[in-house]
């Protein structure tokens, strides 16, 4: 057994959840390549490359400001709908660059889904319609049967069906902060994807709230990569099996400082600036 | 320190200056009220409902009243509400949507000419595209007409209640795999529902009343409403011909008609305030606790 492998194992058992990962066995299942972004002159992230891996938690930490929130948007393409928003680079999905010139920004949404910071149910729709919408609104139209088990099964999936199976034609606003936010979950898993990025999921919710939001990520994990940004280290090191810490340089632009399995760039940060950050010197 | 004098005449500037503006406020709801007053003490006589169902009589017959002169101008505010509300809704999903700042911009102020351009203008230039080609004062040269007014009221407040949903609900939907199309239609427009109404009856509101691009398209029938391409009556166009009438009793009728068209407005005004005074008029909501204050944020900006 190499001493790799007993590092991933290590790392299994603070996960009751899920089970034992061996990422090296894992392929990439995103290659990002050199990719900055800007938001018209200001450019906010330069130059980073990593390879996520399928199947896995990938958290991405750092500071306040230094570009995680935009870097994690340019993953699938929603970076360019912010005022300005501009991306250099490749992100290889499935050996196809989603920047490259014939593909439809609308098709990567698709396969890679997105849950943001404040929980952003759409107002004049229902529990119901708001699962559905994903898929109501890219047919012209569908069968009342099909939204009902496509419907049921995401909110089983976010944890959300039991809480609110009697009330599925209440609006969504009418939910706690924390069912709203999964309830986005169960909206981004109707059409499934391949891919589900959240943005800061937690950081409008309360400790119990964000407990029920980090065991869903473990269980969604054995179907799907997850990409989560968070500010919080306690939950990078609680829910992720891979962490990438990024930094603003002197020129506030975010940089990749360290990426690696989680364990490691908790308890043995190669870089002086992670073991600074994560032992809270800064930040 | 402020001397005593300096102090006194502050004070009563201040209130010199108050008790102005309490005039001003109070002489515009006072003139309200005597035009009400005075056009329903006018027209009481004939107010009965005749008025609202006998067609008009020939002169010297008694009786009579305005049916073909209602009718037709719901007719008129029918046609200009469809031709108006297509093409002003999505003028403002254009603008609030999918224009480059520079051209909506340039769109928005075309808009706010467009409204500013008085009514006879308008009238002339629906003459002129309509009635001339067609070689017939219609229905339909009014409807073009009016709707002409009532586009830049729908364009701009369709615009502006939708840069009222927020942007989150946008992301929110094209993170779906949504085109942005759909977004718009099926999740922006829904939330800005309130407001789009609003501007529809204000533009109803606007061209109920219009008088000058009438005379030159419908110009006004004897025959009651004879389908879109004759001529047809309208109350304001009634309220005009019967006021100028050497026959007291369609003077009388005049003041009735006047006294309709301006509850029609306010009622359409009040209609306006009820719709706009709930948040959302969607069935969902219902259940939404009303008590919290800060959900409209999230649901509506």
């Amino acid at each position: 057994m190499t001493m790799t492998y007993d590092l991933v194992n290590e790392n299994s058992h603070s996960k009751p959840n899920g089970p034992p990962i061996n990422l090296e066995e894992r392929k990439g299942i995103l290659e990002v390549q050199d990719l900055s972004a800007w938001y018209g002159n200001t450019q906010a992230v330069k130059h980073i490359s990593m390879s996520i891996k399928a199947q896995a938690i990938t958290a991405i930490i750092g500071p306040s400001g230094c570009g995680k929130s935009t870097y994690i948007r340019c993953l699938n393409r929603m970076h360019e709908v912010s005022y300005k928003g501009r991306v250099e680079g490749c992100v290889f999905l499935d050996e196809k660059d989603i920047y490259a010139k014939d593909v439809d920004p609308v098709v990567i949404r698709r396969r890679i889904g997105m849950v943001f910071q404040k929980p952003a149910p759409f107002p004049t729709m229902s529990i119901f319609d708001n699962v559905a919408a994903g898929l109501k609104l890219t047919r012209l139209w569908s069968r009342r049967w099909e939204l009902e088990e496509v419907v049921e099964r995401s909110l089983r999936q976010a944890a959300l069906w039991d809480e609110v199976k009697d009330k599925l034609q209440e609006s969504g606003v009418s939910l706690s902060g924390g069912q709203q936010q999964r309830l986005c979950i169960a909206r981004a898993l109707a059409v499934e994807p391949e891919i589900i990025l959240l943005d800061e999921p937690c950081s409008a919710l309360d400790p119990a709230a964000t407990l029920k939001i980090e065991d869903l990520m473990r269980s969604l994990a054995q179907e799907y990569t997850i990409i989560i940004v968070t500010h919080n280290m306690q939950q990078a090191a609680r829910v992720s099996d891979v962490a990438a810490f990024l930094l603003a340089d002197q020129d506030g632009v975010g940089t990749l400082v360290e990426y690696g399995k989680t364990n490691q760039l908790f308890t043995n940060p190669k870089d002086k600036r992670t073991e600074d950050y994560i032992t809270g010197r800064f930040g | 320190m402020m001397s005593e004098t300096t102090y006194l005449r502050r004070k009563w500037f201040n209130r010199l200056m108050l008790g102005l503006s309490s005039t001003a406020a109070g002489l515009a709801i006072l003139i309200l009220g005597l035009i009400l007053g005075y056009t329903l003490a006018r027209g009481i006589g004939a107010l009965n409902l005749d008025f609202l169902t006998q067609a008009a009589k020939p002169v010297g017959e008694v009786g009579g009243g305005m049916r073909n002169e209602i009718f037709g101008t719901l007719i008129l505010i029918g046609l200009g509400s469809i031709i108006a509300i297509p093409v002003g809704l999505m003028s403002g999903m254009f603008l609030a949507e999918f224009a480059s700042p520079k051209v909506a911009s340039a769109v928005r102020f075309a808009a706010d000419i467009l409204a500013g351009v008085p009514s006879i203008v308008v009238g002339v230039f629906a003459y002129a595209i309509v009635v001339q080609p067609l070689h017939s004062y219609s229905a339909l040269s009014a409807g073009v007409a009016l709707a002409i007014i009532m586009i830049p009221v729908i364009a701009r407040t369709a615009e502006e209640s939708l840069k009222l949903v927020p942007n989150s609900m946008r992301e929110a939907a094209l993170a779906l795999g949504i085109s942005r199309w759909r977004a718009v239609v099926g999740v922006i427009v829904p939330g800005a529902m309130t407001g789009i109404v609003t501007g529809i009856m204000l533009g109803v509101a606007r061209i109920a009343g219009e008088t000058a691009p009438l005379l030159f398209t419908a110009l006004g029938s004897q025959f009651g409403v004879q389908g879109l391409l004759n001529p047809i009556g309208a109350l304001p166009l009634q309220i005009y011909n019967y006021a100028l009438s050497p026959y007291p009793d369609w003077q009388q009728q005049a003041w009735a008609g006047a006294f309709l068209l301006i509850m029609l407005v306010l009622g359409i005004s009040i209609l306006v305030r009820w719709i706009s005074s709930r948040r959302n008029n969607r069935p969902v909501i219902r259940n939404v606790k009303r008590s919290n204050k800060n959900d409209n944020d999230i649901r509506f900006g």
